[in-house]
């Protein structure tokens, strides 16, 4: 990770609008290891917002403000070039690769070795306590081995923010909490400032931080 | 570099057509420097129209063409109307995908065999009515061109209905039934009331595709149509094919005549579109339900299955007579069997099976790579801009082949590449690039979007979601496609006999040849062969991916493309 300061993530007066209709109108600061939860009803431009932080916003959204990570202005950078990871609330892990291969292609490339790229994601492996897992085919997976992999692929990809969007809702009850302290512990171990949005009010106070509602 | 593939693919289709059909209408009124003539005139109009029986190929050529369309849509959306979501209807497209691939000669060769006087079907009546001799009765090249028309609608309907299966999801066909059903309509009404409306646009193209097709087809019509007169285009590949060069003149009048005819039959059926959907909008809200559709339902399924069996008997037929010894009448099959003409033709075989690959890989592959480019650029640019564009991909499939190939030989004539595989490719990639989009562009766009954001936030560059993210996960849309394209340039016979000049032997212009000398086991074996190559291509497409891709069971959704 860039040994730059860290400021975290600055939202500056984001505005986002659609077609003259104002979906999003923020003005946050998220400090490194901070969740911060956004809670609002479908429609209302959550998703919108991350994807704006993370770049992939289509351009038929006018915005405005800025976003600022650890000093770096983002805007008008590649999502690629942003360390901004992202987590859906489907784990979309590649079907054709296996579990080490999606986690691989996070990997970035300056580490370098067959062996000790393969070192690296069999230890991240163990992290989730899947030790064993790297030539399984994800189809295999239980949901909350997915869900795992799926935020071991994302750390491993060295972000200096992360981006849940809904990332639980998918999953069954009794597995829920598990894997959100799963997640959170993560985030704050790796001091990633983290915005989340969801509409389930239990996913805010499993965070343990601000909660903003939107309208 | 990706911005410009969409401009090189619209160059490359709309270049061919408009630089044809000036080729053919300039001589159409005269003007032909290559022989000299540079003054306009009318001599090539008053010809055309001193021919006899003019005005019967013209009527042949649109009103069957007309009818075998209406036919062909009609039996599609009923079959539709009556079965979707249920088992028969799953299983006909089983049967129906791979019917799409066999080439339009080998179907019509097929029914020809089955329908002929001396054919199977009358061979089974023969057996029971105690014939001894095939009745003497026209009934391929009847004067009506009745058998032209079930040649075209059996191979139609399966285009037509893969088409309308893909536009089915998009209008949330399953829940529409279902509640069309629990407002009490009968599935068909239901089906018609509600479905079809929000589906039709989208078939639209593809049946216009169809009319074009059907009104201006060439080498079904020399094995099935009536020969005196023939429908207009097969008339103008004789004259043009004639060695007196003077005839070029009148021939390429008829192909501007043929344009217009296609024109006007298609003013004829969006003229019944407006009609349709205005009676229809009545309908719709009259409150009608029409409950008992048993009947009816049985109906369509009936005429679907005899469509389809046309087929799929007329390609045993074709096998049968390939291998058959002494075959008299009535006998439902040959006395004995021999391999001995296919020994016979082994080495012609190989060669024509070479050039067809020769023309076909080349074609198959700049139209995939042109399509994944315009996709992917599509993607990259987050804009569906230029799909309006994209629609001119689809002229080459609106504009009569004969209309404009004959031009486009002088074109490439003029650039000094006539009769070079390079002009021959680049007249199939024409037809094949169409193809292939259509194929190709309903899985790439049912992807999910967000593998690909994944990717570009887990530092990967968007070449790389290319080729190691989008690309694997497709592999099974775009072998698929490269297979439609192969069916699609293995059935070319138009653009091949004239770009190439008659220099290039592919297996559908030999099996069209023998059409006229009615040799039935050397038909057999070349309307076979026509069928391996396609074949051979879905095969691929289907093994590849599940061999690659063994391991992954999650692969499997996401390639039903």
């Amino acid at each position: 990770m860039p040994e730059a300061v860290k400021n975290g993530l600055e939202l500056r007066d984001v505005h986002i609008c659609l077609e003259g209709r104002e979906l999003v109108a923020i003005d946050l600061s998220i400090a490194p290891g901070e969740i911060v939860t956004l809670m609002g009803p479908s429609g209302s431009g959550k998703s919108s917002l991350l994807g704006h932080i993370c770049g992939t916003l289509p351009d038929a959204f006018d915005v405005s403000g800025q976003v600022n990570l650890d000093g770096r202005d983002l805007d008008g950078l590649a999502p690629q070039d942003r360390h901004v990871g992202i987590l859906f609330q489907d784990d979309l892990l590649f079907p054709h690769l296996s579990v080490g291969g999606n986690l691989a292609f996070a990997l970035p490339s300056h580490i370098k070795g067959r062996a000790n790229r393969r070192s690296r994601v069999e230890a991240a492996l163990s992290s989730a306590e899947m030790d064993g897992f790297y030539d399984r085919d994800p189809a295999t997976l239980s949901g909350g081995q997915r869900a795992r992999v799926a935020l071991m692929r994302v750390l491993l990809s060295e972000p200096c923010a992360l981006l849940l969007d809904e990332p639980f809702s998918k999953l069954d009850s009794g597995l829920r909490s598990q894997i959100r302290s799963f997640v959170f512990d993560l985030c704050r171990k790796n001091s990633l400032p983290t915005l989340m949005v969801t509409h389930d009010p239990e996913d805010g106070e499993a965070a343990g931080g601000r909660v903003i509602a939107l309208d | 570099m990706l911005r410009f593939v969409p401009i090189l693919t619209l160059v490359l289709m709309i270049g061919p057509v408009s630089a044809g059909l000036i080729g053919t209408i300039l001589p159409a009124f005269g003007i032909l420097p290559a022989l000299g003539r540079t003054t306009p005139s009318l001599d090539p109009w008053q010809a055309l129209f001193a021919q006899p029986g003019l005005g019967t190929s013209i009527r042949l050529s649109f009103v069957n063409g007309l009818i075998a369309t209406a036919i062909s849509v009609a039996i599609v959306m009923l079959f539709c109307s009556a079965w979707q979501g249920t088992r028969i209807f799953h299983a006909m497209q089983r049967v129906l995908s791979p019917i799409l691939s066999v080439p339009h000669a080998t179907a019509a060769f097929g029914l020809a065999f089955l329908i002929a006087p001396s054919g199977w079907i009358v061979r089974v009546v023969a057996q029971v009515a105690g014939w001894e001799r095939p009745p003497d009765i026209a009934i391929i090249h009847d004067p009506w061109g009745m058998a032209l028309i079930a040649g075209l609608v059996a191979k139609e309907i399966p285009f037509l209905f893969l088409m309308t299966l893909s536009a089915l999801p998009q209008a949330d066909t399953d829940r529409t039934a279902q509640v069309t059903a629990t407002l009490g309509y009968g599935r068909i009404t239901g089906w018609f009331k509600a479905t079809l409306p929000r589906i039709y646009p989208q078939i639209r193209l593809p049946v216009l595709a169809v009319l074009a097709y059907s009104t201006s087809v060439v080498d079904v019509a020399i094995i099935l149509a009536p020969t005196t007169p023939a429908p207009l285009a097969v008339r103008i590949l004789g004259w043009l094919s004639d060695p007196d060069l003077g005839l070029r003149f009148m021939a390429s009048s008829a192909a501007v005549l043929q344009l217009l005819i296609v024109i006007a039959a298609m003013a004829v059926w969006i003229a019944g579109e407006r009609i349709i959907s205005a009676l229809g909008r009545y309908w719709a809200e009259d409150g009608h339900r029409f409950k008992k559709d048993v009947a009816l339902r049985g109906l369509a399924a009936t005429m679907a299955l005899v469509a389809a069996g046309a087929v799929v008997l007329g390609l045993i037929v074709l096998l049968v007579w390939s291998v058959a010894g002494f075959w008299a009448f009535p006998d439902l099959l040959p006395r004995g069997f021999s391999l001995r003409l296919w020994a016979r033709e082994l080495d012609a075989i190989g060669s024509s099976l070479t050039t067809t690959l020769l023309i076909g890989i080349p074609a198959v592959l700049v139209a995939v790579m042109l399509v994944l480019a315009c996709l992917e650029n599509e993607v990259r640019t987050g804009k569906a801009a230029g799909r309006q564009a994209m629609l001119l991909i689809y002229l080459p499939l609106l504009v009569p082949q004969i209309s404009f190939m004959f031009g486009l030989q002088v074109f490439f004539t003029l650039l000094g590449l006539e009769r070079t595989l390079l002009s021959v490719v680049l007249g199939h990639l024409v037809f094949v690039a169409p193809y292939v989009f259509l194929s190709l562009s309903e899985p790439f766009h049912a992807l999910d979007p967000r593998y690909g954001q994944t990717a570009l936030c887990l530092g990967a560059s968007p070449a790389r979601v290319f080729w190691q993210v989008r690309l694997p996960l497709l592999t099974r849309a775009v072998l698929t496609a490269a297979a439609v394209g192969l069916a699609v340039t293995v059935g070319q016979y138009l653009p091949t006999l004239l770009i190439g000049a008659g220099r290039f032997a592919t297996v559908t212009t030999e099996a069209v040849a023998l059409a006229s000398g009615g040799d039935r086991r050397m038909i057999g074996i070349y309307g076979l062969l026509q069928m391996v190559l396609p074949f051979a291509g879905f095969a691929l497409a289907l093994l590849i991916p599940a061999v690659l891709f063994r391991h992954r069971r999650g692969m499997g959704a996401q390639n039903k493309g």
